[in-house]
């Protein structure tokens, strides 16, 4: 059968686009498939794993528990859109780059939309905090420590950016 | 691992959705917050031909709260809920137990009320809304009905809502005056569905001395099991509480199972445990 497709508009990391999606497509396929923003990794594909996580209007959501149709109109970004607005690393890329917060890379995405997003809310986290606020993201590699270290850092290089 | 074709419907009105959810019957099924629904559509395990997205139901989404308690409309997320100051100083057992709810991200796309529907006897709120003696509003077109939460958890996964209706709100009774709620839970990991969990409410007398008291568990039974407590605890002051003799009521009630996470006798351990600690935490916030 032919799917029926849905004229679904989004802003994604400030560029409004415009995708024509059958109902089913996950947001992260979206982002993927029709956008090519290949930044945004599936992992588990059911939650779990927070590799797919994005901001939706600022907030983290999974974007592979979520259909692109229903986020019409929202305004996405993806770990492409935690750049620096000079377009170099952004200040949770660049600690996880200085901290050596990723091994393998493929859970990063996730953590580096989830922790701006968190930063954003709670500037100072404590290390007990960084490490609770991580908790809803999976990594096979680096066992966290880390990552742990990534947030602090990130935190600190944002300390340094804010006037 | 990607969901199966359905025809999507996405209402703007609640009057709307319910045409589209009386003409869809028994093959329509609604998408709210979806954190439960489209991992299910995702691994196939369920394939409804009208998925209705309430989304953009505006009016859904709100969490008010008043002297009798607090009214949690369908599109009020849970991080949302948790956050409300009224909503947490009318009903503190709302912040407690929904803190507990899987990871923030989570919820903060998935709803309470969603939550409720879904019926999971591992899920917090369900437990919530029975331990307070609570009420879900069904909607259907023409009508609504009001079934209190005894009436609505039937069987796990399965709740009093039938094809055609909308929950459109829960209520959460205010606890009485010298009253205090806690939850525990534990999980194998951080944000994992909890082995065992419970939601304690004490009330006091004027001198201190427990009134009544009762606790509603999750992860032990098909539905939330509400435990009446205050025959094993009446009378005691509220900072020497023996909760042993409410701990062996309670294991005489819940029905836990064996399952790969954990043993039945190992989730009666904790169930006592929990309690103990719950109603310690209670009682002291009672008396504060």
């Amino acid at each position: 059968m032919t799917e029926t497709l849905h004229e679904t508009r989004l802003v994604v990391n400030g560029v409004p686009r415009t995708v024509r999606v059958p109902a089913r497509r996950l947001l992260a396929d979206c982002l993927r498939v029709d956008l090519g923003l290949t930044g945004t990794h599936l992992g588990c594909e059911h939650g779990v794993c927070g590799a797919c996580t994005v901001l939706v209007d600022g907030q983290p959501m999974r974007s592979c528990l979520m259909f692109a149709v229903s986020a019409d109109g929202a305004e996405i970004t993806t770990t492409e859109g935690c750049r620096a607005p000079d377009g170099g690393l952004g200040p949770v890329q660049q600690a996880f780059q200085e901290c050596h917060g990723l091994q393998c890379g493929f859970c990063t995405p996730g953590f580096i939309t989830t922790i701006t997003a968190y930063l954003r809310d709670n500037p100072a986290p404590s290390e007990a905090e960084a490490r609770e606020a991580i908790g809803g993201n999976l990594c096979r590699c680096t066992g966290y420590q880390n990552i742990v270290k990534s947030v602090l850092r990130a935190a600190e290089i944002q300390g340094e950016v804010v006037p | 691992m990607k969901p199966p074709v359905f025809e999507y419907h996405r209402p703007e009105t609640v009057d709307e959705a319910l045409s589209v959810l009386a003409e869809a019957g028994t093959d329509g099924k609604v998408l709210a917050g979806g954190q439960s629904l489209v991992p299910v559509l995702n691994m196939r395990l369920a394939a409804p031909r009208h998925l209705v997205d309430i989304n953009r139901l505006a009016d859904l989404a709100y969490v008010r709260s008043g002297p009798d308690g607090v009214r949690i409309g369908a599109l009020a997320r849970h991080a949302e809920v948790e956050r409300d100051g009224p909503a947490h100083a009318a009903v503190p057992l709302l912040r407690q137990a929904l803190e507990n709810v899987a990871h923030p991200t989570i919820r903060n796309r998935g709803t309470t009320v969603g939550s409720i529907v879904h019926a999971d006897p591992s899920g917090e709120a369900p437990a919530v809304l029975t331990l307070l003696g609570g009420s879900m509003k069904l909607a259907r077109a023409g009508s609504t009905r009001t079934v209190p939460a005894a009436e609505f958890f039937v069987a796990p996964l399965e709740s009093a809502l039938r094809p055609g209706e909308l929950a459109v709100e829960a209520y959460f009774p205010r606890p009485p005056d010298r009253s205090g709620t806690a939850w525990r839970e534990v999980s194998r990991r951080h944000g994992d569905y909890a082995l065992c969990g419970v939601g304690v409410l004490v009330t006091l007398d004027d001198d201190l001395r427990v009134a009544a008291a009762r606790a509603a568990f999750i992860s032990v039974g098909p539905t939330p099991v509400l435990v009446d407590l205050t025959d094993a605890v009446a009378g005691q002051q509220y900072d020497a509480v023996d909760w042993s003799a409410a701990a062996t009521l309670a294991r005489d009630r819940i029905e836990p199972e064996d399952d790969i996470h954990a043993t039945a006798s190992y989730r009666a351990h904790l169930a006592g445990v929990l309690l103990g600690r719950a109603g310690a935490e209670a009682a002291g916030r009672a008396a504060a």
